[in-house]
C-alpha cells in the first residue's frame, strides 16, 4: 500500500469533469442541485482541511517560540529528547535485525501458516497500543511466563527499565518496517539475483550487492516508518514501561504529563515531534515514496 | 439541501471549538436563572472527577439516572490536575470533584465555578500492596528498600504530591521505579505483581478488592486529602448538574462514598 506504483499523477480536482459516466449521472440531476452538491463537496473539502490545518495552527500560534531554548535546556524535557532518540534507534535497529529477515521469508518462502504470521506481524500496527502494553506486562512482566523466565535464567526484568521502554517500542514499530520491506522484495526484478547467481556469486553475495541495493528505498523508508512510529510511541510504553525521568520517560510520555502542568513544556515538546516527523515525511516523499 | 449545508457548517464550528478552544460560549443571557427542585429533572450534564472518585461515582452516577430516567450522566474521570488544565483549556464539564483544594482553585480563581466549592468527602493515604502482603511491608520505613520496587503518582499529581508529603513528614526518600500519571496507574501495577507497592487513597485499596491490601499509614505521617466539589458557571446543563451535587453531598452520597473508603468530613 505504502509502494502502490505508477500513480505519479496526484488527482486534480477537476479531473472528473472528463469522467464519461459521471457525465452522464449529471444529465439527469438538475442544474442548480448539480451546483449545489458541487458547492457542498469544496465545502466538505474546505472542513477536512481546517480540521487537519487548525490544530497545527493551535499548536504552533502558542508555542512559546521566543524561550523555546530555555524550555528544550530544562532537565526535564532534555532527558526526554535524549531518551526518545536512545530508544527509538535502539528499537529501529532491533527492527532491521529481526524485521528484514523476517520479511524476507514473508516474500520469498512458501510454508504452511504464512497468512497466519503475516497477520500476526501486522496485529501491533491496528491494535490499540495500551493493549498491546498490557500483553507485553503480561508475557514479558515479572508475573508472565516469558518475563519469568527471563529473570531466572538472566536476571533481567523489563517493566519499568529502559530496556521495557525499548521492547514497546519494537513492538509498535516494527511491523511498518516488515511490512515495506517485504513490498519492496516483492517488487524488485528477481532476474538480476539469478543473474547473479549464474555469474558464480553465492547467496550472501548476491543478497548484500544486489538484492540489498535494489530494495535500498525500501529499506530506508521502512526505517523511517518505524523511527517515526518508534519515537512517537506513548500507549505500550507507558503500560509496560512506567513513567520516570531519564529511564522511560520519552517525549510523549513527558507531553502528557507536562500537559498537567507546564503547558510551555508540553508544547515546546510537541513542536519537537511535529518537526521530526514533518522532517521524515518529507524525506520519504521526496526521495522514496513519490505517491506519500 | 439548506439544512445540511447549515449542519455541515455546524461541524466545521465544532472542529474549531474543539482545537481553536478559544472562542467561549456565553448562552447564559438566553437561559433563566432556575432554582432546583425536587421533581425529577431530564437532560444530561458532565462531570469531571478525580480518578480516585471512579468506583463511587459510577455508583452514584447509577442511582442519579435511576431516579432521574430522562437524565444521563457522563464521566470524566482523570487526575484532577488534568481535568482542572481541561476545563481551563477546553471546557466541557458541567460540574468538577477535585481530589485537592489547589486545583480546584485552579478552576475557581478563574471564575468558572458557581459560588463556593464544597468539601464533600476526604480521603487519607495507604501503602497498597499484593493480595497476602508478600514482601510483609509494615510501614512507609519498609519503601526505603532499594530492592522493592515502588510506584508513586507523578509529583504533579494530587496523591503524587500527598504521598511526597507523608514521606517527608516521615523523613523518608523512596526511589519509584515508575511515576504514574494517575492514581490509578500505581494500583494496576501493583494488582498485576509488576510492583511492590505503592501509595495511593484508601478508597483506591479498598476498590482494588481481594486483588490488593493496604497497610495503613499512622495518622502523624498521614495526611488528609479534602475533595471539593463545584457547579460550572453558566452551566447549560446546570440543573442536571446541581441535582447530580445535591446527591453527592446526600446522606445516600455519603454511604455511597464511605462504602468505598472514603472518610467523611
Amino acid at each position: 500500500m505504502l509502494r502502490a506504483p505508477h500513480k505519479r499523477q496526484a488527482p486534480r480536482f477537476r479531473s472528473e469533469r472528463g469522467n464519461a459516466s459521471i457525465n452522464a449521472g449529471r444529465r439527469t440531476i438538475p442544474k442548480a442541485a448539480s451546483a449545489t452538491s458541487g458547492l457542498l463537496i469544496r465545502i466538505a473539502v474546505a472542513i477536512s482541511i481546517a480540521f487537519f490545518l487548525l490544530p497545527l495552527v493551535g499548536l504552533l500560534l502558542r508555542t512559546p517560540w521566543t524561550e523555546l531554548g530555555i524550555e528544550l535546556a530544562s532537565p526535564p524535557v532534555r532527558s526526554a529528547l535524549w531518551l526518545s532518540l536512545v530508544c527509538s534507534l535502539a528499537a529501529t535497529a532491533i527492527s532491521l535485525l529481526f524485521g528484514v529477515p523476517l520479511a524476507w521469508a514473508l516474500a520469498r518462502w512458501t510454508f504452511p501458516g504464512k497468512a497466519l504470521v503475516r497477520a500476526l506481524t501486522t496485529l501491533p500496527m491496528i491494535l490499540p497500543p495500551v493493549v498491546g502494553g498490557v500483553a507485553l506486562l503480561l508475557a514479558f512482566g515479572r508475573r508472565g511466563f516469558a518475563g519469568r523466565l527471563l529473570e531466572q535464567a538472566f536476571g533481567i526484568t523489563l517493566p519499568f527499565t529502559t530496556a521495557g521502554a525499548i521492547l514497546a517500542e519494537t513492538f509498535v514499530a516494527m511491523p511498518f518496517l516488515v511490512i515495506t520491506v517485504e513490498a519492496g522484495l516483492r517488487s524488485m526484478d528477481r532476474r538480476f539475483e539469478d543473474a547473479a547467481s549464474t555469474l558464480g556469486a553465492n547467496r550472501w553475495l548476491t543478497f548484500r550487492r544486489v538484492t540489498l541495493p535494489l530494495i535500498g528505498p525500501s529499506l530506508w523508508a521502512g526505517g523511517a516508518l518505524c523511527w517515526a512510529r518508534a519515537i512517537g510511541e506513548f500507549g505500550a510504553t507507558i503500560t509496560f514501561a512506567g513513567n520516570l525521568q531519564g529511564r522511560t520517560q520519552t517525549i510523549p510520555l513527558a507531553v502528557y504529563l507536562a500537559l498537567e502542568t507546564r503547558l510551555e513544556s508540553a508544547i515546546t515538546l510537541s513542536v519537537v515531534l511535529l518537526a521530526i516527523s514533518l522532517t521524515i515525511l518529507i524525506v520519504l516523499r521526496d526521495r522514496f515514496l513519490p505517491n506519500l | 439541501m439548506r439544512k445540511s449545508r447549515a449542519s455541515l457548517l455546524a461541524a466545521l464550528c465544532a472542529v474549531v471549538l474543539v482545537v481553536g478552544a478559544g472562542c467561549g460560549t456565553d448562552d447564559s443571557s438566553v437561559r433563566e436563572r432556575s432554582s432546583p427542585s425536587d421533581k425529577a429533572v431530564a437532560g444530561s450534564a458532565t462531570v469531571f472527577a478525580a480518578a480516585s472518585l471512579t468506583e463511587s461515582f459510577t455508583e452514584l452516577k447509577a442511582m442519579f439516572e435511576t431516579a432521574h430516567p430522562g437524565a444521563t450522566i457522563t464521566l470524566n474521570l482523570g487526575p484532577s490536575s488534568g481535568l482542572a488544565a481541561q476545563i481551563l483549556e477546553q471546557g466541557g464539564a458541567d460540574a468538577f470533584a477535585s481530589a485537592d483544594q489547589s486545583n480546584m482553585k485552579k478552576v475557581t480563581d478563574t471564575g468558572v465555578i458557581e459560588g463556593e466549592p464544597l468539601v464533600f468527602i476526604k480521603n487519607r493515604l495507604q501503602i497498597i500492596v499484593a493480595a497476602g502482603n508478600p514482601e510483609d511491608i509494615k510501614g512507609l520505613s519498609d519503601l526505603v528498600n532499594p530492592s522493592l520496587k515502588v510506584v508513586l503518582a507523578a509529583p504533579q499529581v494530587p496523591v503524587g504530591r500527598y504521598a511526597r508529603e507523608a514521606l517527608d513528614k516521615a523523613g523518608l526518600t523512596v526511589k519509584p521505579v515508575s511515576e504514574s500519571v494517575d492514581v490509578k496507574g500505581v494500583v494496576g501495577p501493583v494488582t498485576l505483581g509488576e510492583a511492590d507497592a505503592g501509595i495511593v487513597y484508601a478508597s483506591d485499596v479498598k476498590a482494588a478488592g481481594d486483588k490488593a491490601a493496604g497497610v495503613d499509614i499512622p495518622e502523624e505521617q498521614n495526611i488528609v486529602a479534602e475533595y471539593p466539589i463545584g457547579v460550572i458557571k453558566d452551566s447549560p446543563n446546570r440543573e442536571v448538574a446541581l441535582k447530580f451535587v445535591d446527591l453527592v453531598l446526600s446522606d445516600r452520597g455519603r454511604e455511597v462514598l464511605t462504602g468505598n473508603g472514603f472518610k467523611s468530613p
